[in-house]
């Protein structure tokens, strides 16, 4: 086990290095730089801001210094906030994202499985056709349509909840719905289906003809089987957090890191931008490395791959 | 290729199995699949008014009536204005027409790709396929829709400048910069949706090499071609042909995603989810902006997944069985 951990963490380093190369020089070579945007800066001045970032030197000198940097955990100063290295921005931004995402993760799982055990256990009826749909209709409204939906009717009409900032509680209720909703519906399907199938196969039918009650079975047998399928959904939805939360951050207007990362693209905030890109992709790997523990000790079968 | 008597004795048997091919049976199923038969009605209608948008729009996408601006649905504007006083419903099926166009192309792209690199991956099995399929898994997990912005940041203003070489070289008139984006959203896309596709051809190649009937179409000493053909083309459609109509509205919903944004379809150019974004920064006051696109939006994906669900049902060999 300890040697599968460090095999997949060393698979890690050439891939954060490709992600950092192309990123690198994906958000170089685009058109427009970090002080075009902006109303026309004096050509001297222009010249002493390049220079003070570097961006006066030869591409390859500044991609070997940046590598450098990086190797030393230093991910260089941001270009358009000024004083503020992408280091700190990171650290100050990330811990709201986390928040909204183990909010968003705890209400799909919560509400998800819930659901999809329901339907599952009277399938084909109305107990199942009911969350079903809606499962399905959650599916099909996008987060960005969502979103700003509910801030219509509970933020604006109703007044229950805010409809922007990061604040107070009130503030919280209305993103997290919207990510974890989304991935809910998801999650709902996914145990409905899994634990059709499980309810399906013969250890289930065994159990039962040694007399386990329905509660039983269903707890101490097909549960953990059933939901191998959500676990295994866990890396994608991890991948699709991360996306989903720069539509909420900028909808909801929250100072996460999904904010920054798309401001950064816009302002060529080059540094930032190559930052936030290794940031996400290690954070994920990472991530994803849990859930195939997860899965490796929920699913015994596996262990022998 | 030897011929034995044992082997010639096969073909006997086909006949009792004819009477119903594989895709009449579907089709069948499909007929009673009141949910899936009415998506495709819906989706069929909404195809028709959007591509047939210039015959049934009074007006331009980019037509504006400031003096008018925005106002709410009544009987001259169906859906009502914008800000800028453009018809909705003139946007509305504009934005269709793009939307669906690039869920249709970037699936066509993403198609290409999974198919060939599964069909590879599958052909060749042992350590290729291995590789190739630690590949799919690696990429499955991470976050490309990153990757899928900093590529259409990078390539934004390149159309521009091919349109440009190609009028001075070669003078050579195109629209190129007009439809870059596009072009760009069709391949941007189409390059991160080909994972599932690539999964599912792989397994099914894999798992028709073994089989019975592929063997005994070898043994048989029937010609490669009508090998591929005749009997694997028959068997990796129909999961391809359901893993399509799931993948367009996972690309719309891509392409409405980057336009909500501002990375992909650019003004005045219309799409659905350029309509959403607008129609959010402006729901305080005028909602109609919000709610219109967004209704099109969800209930065309809406369809897309329940035909995909149909067909699946309808195809899969699987679920067939019992």
């Amino acid at each position: 086990m300890l040697r599968f951990i460090a095999n997949r963490l060393l698979q890690t380093i050439p891939v954060l290095f490709l992600v950092a190369t192309l990123t690198f020089f994906l958000v170089r070579l685009a058109p427009g730089g970090p002080f075009s945007a902006e109303k026309k800066v004096p050509a001297e001045i222009l010249k002493n801001l390049e220079a003070h970032f570097g961006l006066d030197k030869p591409l390859y000198v500044q991609y070997a210094e940046y590598l450098g940097n990086l190797c030393k955990g230093d991910l260089g100063p941001s270009f358009k906030y000024s004083n503020w290295s992408v280091n700190e921005l990171i650290a100050m931004s990330f811990p709201v994202s986390l928040e909204l995402g183990c909010y968003a993760i705890s209400i799909a799982m919560l509400i998800g499985i819930t659901a999809g055990l329901i339907a599952s256990l009277r399938a084909n009826t109305i107990t199942d056709h009911a969350p079903m749909s809606l499962a399905m209709l959650g599916i099909c409204v996008p987060t960005f349509v969502m979103g700003p939906l509910l801030i219509l009717i509970f933020g604006l009409t109703l007044g229950w909840f805010n409809a922007s900032g990061w604040d107070s509680a009130r503030d919280r209720v209305l993103p997290a719905l919207t990510l974890g909703g989304y991935y809910a519906a998801y999650v709902a399907r996914l145990t409905r289906g899994g634990m059709l199938e499980i309810m399906s196969q013969d250890f289930i039918r065994t159990a039962r003809a040694k007399g386990a009650d329905d509660r039983r079975v269903l707890l101490k047998h097909a549960l953990k089987g059933g939901l191998l399928p959500v676990v295994a959904f866990l890396g994608p939805a991890i991948a699709g957090l991360v996306s989903g939360s720069f539509v909420i951050e900028t909808v909801f207007q929250i100072p996460g890191l999904g904010r920054y990362f798309i401001t950064s693209v816009f302002n060529r905030d080059y540094t930032l931008v190559v930052g936030t890109v290794l940031f996400y992709f290690a954070l994920v790997v990472l991530l994803n490395l849990i859930v195939d523990i997860l899965q490796v000790w929920l699913n015994p079968k596996l262990r022998f791959e | 290729m030897a011929e034995s008597p044992a082997i010639t004795t096969m073909p006997a048997a086909e006949p009792a199995e004819e009477g119903v091919s594989l895709w009449q049976d579907a089709w069948h199923r499909l007929a009673r699949n009141r949910m899936a038969i009415g998506s495709a009605i819906v989706l069929a209608i909404m195809m028709i008014l959007s591509f047939g948008a210039p015959l049934i729009a009074k007006q331009k996408y980019d037509e504006q009536n400031l003096q008018l601006g925005a106002v709410p649905p009544n009987a001259k504007y169906w859906l009502g204005t914008d800000y800028l006083g453009r018809d909705q419903f003139t946007r509305l099926l504009y934005g269709g027409r793009v939307s669906i166009t690039v869920g249709l192309v970037a699936t066509a792209v993403s198609l290409v790709i999974g198919v060939l690199y599964g069909a590879i991956a599958g052909y060749l099995g042992g350590k290729a396929d291995t590789v190739m399929m630690r590949i799919v898994d690696a990429l499955y997990s991470l976050p490309l829709a990153l990757m899928v912005i900093l590529l259409m940041v990078f390539a934004k203003d390149m159309g521009t400048n091919w349109e440009q070489f190609l009028l001075q070289k070669f003078e050579w008139k195109t629209r190129l910069g007009e439809y870059w984006n596009l072009i760009l959203i069709f391949a941007a896309i189409g390059a991160v949706e080909w994972l599932t596709m690539a999964r599912i051809v792989r397994a099914q190649v894999q798992a028709l090499r073994k089989q019975e009937f592929i063997e005994a179409a070898f043994a048989l000493g029937l010609r490669k071609r009508r090998i591929i053909l005749r009997h694997l083309l028959p068997n990796v459609l129909g999961p391809v042909v359901v893993y399509s109509t799931l993948t367009v509205p996972a690309v719309m919903l891509l392409e409405a995603f980057l336009s909500f944004l501002g990375l992909g379809v650019q003004p005045p150019m219309s799409s659905w989810g350029l309509m959403i974004n607008d129609g959010a920064q402006a729901m305080e006051e005028h909602p109609w902006l919000l709610i219109a696109p967004g209704t099109a939006l969800a209930m065309t994906l809406f369809c897309l997944n329940f035909l995909g669900d149909g067909l699946r049902d309808a195809l899969d060999v699987r679920a067939s069985k019992d």
